[in-house]
């Protein structure tokens, strides 16, 4: 069984229809990048999957049950596109206060994933902007969710953070969760296990990057991606 | 609701507030000063600097707790900690609860400081018991802050939400007796006054401030208070929505 089933899912925002109808499946134990130009609906698929988004139609199952229900409250991780985070917190006391509010420890195990055991005392505020992401990165990684929900973790980290942040994700999901991350960076694609492509609102196709590859003869994702685009128009 | 994830919250919000010591001094010695200006201004008149002094002391609280609290919780609602928060294992209540055990402690050390100065320092006489201003002084903060928390549902920005203060504690406070006694307002104004729950907060605190006797009128002033605070709360957790456009 899927640990998210999306089905039809309907999104308005006022006057604009951001998804028309999606539908898609998203395994536990694998790694599924969901892609797509900004503006594509990303973000608001994964606020539907946590549950705070207003849907106008279809269904969101999380594990089995529908998606926002308080019993899923404890077993899925999410981070927002900004940091959600507070400013005026060291990393150690929001880590602290979300910790606290889970009901579980690995404080300083979250602060040291993220790379940033050398700023766990520094005010949140006064971190750069690719820290400040990965404070609000480090406060997923609490506790051992089953569903982790990740909207563009990797922006504006360095290589070889990225790489380690790849890693862990991967170890999560080899722990048997499922890590859905968001990206608008074609390069990160291949190191997921499947993709889900999004355009419009849409989903333009879905597999492994090798099947998106193979099925459209390009040499590197970000030609599949055109291709698929092309196909489709 | 959990009380640990309340007392979490509690300390979340004093550690922010710990953030910031120029905002703490600002809440405790502005107060200091008004009431010493209040005394110099009336030297000449002790009895009326008694009158408003005393009832002063109790609504401070209630001012400074409605926008520190509009505009805590707007950048809650702003930064997206408070859609991170709806996505945890926190009732709208953990929220609230910790809120205003947090604000109800700055109260205290507020209240008890302007306290120390009027009844020590600048000679201000009250019939009835100065604990009990203190008490209603916290009481009011407590208002205070349930008022703010809805009002930061209809602010978008932070300059929105200090506009709030004018509109919704100003007539209230212009209302109250402070200025005109209730019993001269024109009818319809006595009418309006009625439906402001400062009015029956005013009255309580000035029953203190005056001796006028702690008796029926008093405990039908402390229930509204207490109803207005709970109908606040609850209207400010309608406000707090998990669910989004």
């Amino acid at each position: 069984m899927a640990a998210i089933e999306v089905k039809d899912l309907r999104v308005v925002r006022g006057e604009r229809v951001v998804l028309p109808g999606l539908s898609a499946e998203i395994a536990a134990g694998r790694v599924t990048g969901l892609l797509g130009p900004s503006g594509s609906g990303k973000s608001t698929l994964m606020r539907a999957i946590v549950g705070v988004q207003i849907v106008a139609g279809g269904s969101v199952r999380v594990l089995g049950e529908p998606a926002g229900s308080p019993s899923l409250r404890s077993r899925v991780a999410y981070i927002t596109q900004a940091p959600s985070v507070y400013a005026d917190l060291t990393v150690r006391e929001n880590l602290r206060y979300f910790a606290r509010v889970l009901g579980v420890g690995g404080v300083d195990r979250a602060i040291e994933t993220v790379g940033l055991e050398s700023h766990a005392d520094a005010v949140v505020d006064r971190l750069s902007g690719g820290q400040k992401a990965r404070a609000s990165l480090a406060t997923a990684l609490l506790g051992t969710p089953d569903v982790l929900v990740l909207d563009e973790p990797t922006v504006g980290q360095d290589p070889l953070l990225r790489r380690e942040l790849w890693d862990e994700f991967r170890a999560l999901a080899e722990g048997g969760a499922a890590v859905l991350v968001s990206s608008h960076v074609m390069d990160e694609a291949d190191r997921c296990d499947e993709l889900l492509l999004l355009r419009d609102g849409d989903l333009l196709s879905t597999g492994t990057p090798a099947e998106l590859r193979e099925r459209t003869h390009a040499r590197d994702l970000d030609e599949a991606f055109l291709r698929l685009v092309e196909e489709a128009a | 609701m959990t009380p640990r994830v309340t007392f979490a919250t509690a300390a979340r919000v004093l550690t922010q507030l710990r953030r910031d010591p120029r905002t703490i001094v600002l809440i405790v010695f502005v107060p200091c000063l008004l009431v010493a200006l209040l005394r110099f201004l009336f030297d000449a008149q002790p009895q009326v600097f008694d009158r408003v002094g005393g009832v002063m002391l109790g609504l401070f609280p209630f001012i400074t707790m409605f926008i520190v609290t509009s505009i805590t919780m707007l950048r809650e609602r702003v930064t997206g900690t408070l859609e991170r928060l709806m996505t945890l294992p926190l009732a709208k209540l953990d929220l609230l609860l910790g809120y205003a055990i947090a604000f109800a402690l700055l109260a205290v050390v507020q209240a008890t400081v302007v306290s120390l100065l009027a009844f020590g320092l600048l000679d201000l006489h009250v019939h009835g018991s100065k604990v009990a201003v203190v008490a209603l002084a916290v009481g009011n903060a407590v208002l205070g802050m349930a008022l703010g928390l809805f009002a930061s549902a209809f602010a978008r920005t932070e300059f929105q939400a200090v506009q709030f203060m004018p509109a919704i504690v100003f007539p209230q406070i212009l209302l109250s007796g402070l200025f005109v006694a209730r019993a001269q307002m024109a009818g319809w104004l006595r009418a309006i006054s009625d439906a402001f729950p400062l009015t029956y907060a005013y009255d309580a605190l000035s029953r203190v401030t005056e001796g006028r006797g702690l008796g029926a009128w008093f405990a039908f002033d402390l229930v509204v208070t207490i109803g207005a605070t709970l109908l606040a709360l609850a209207l400010g957790a309608a406000t707090l929505r998990r669910r989004t456009a």
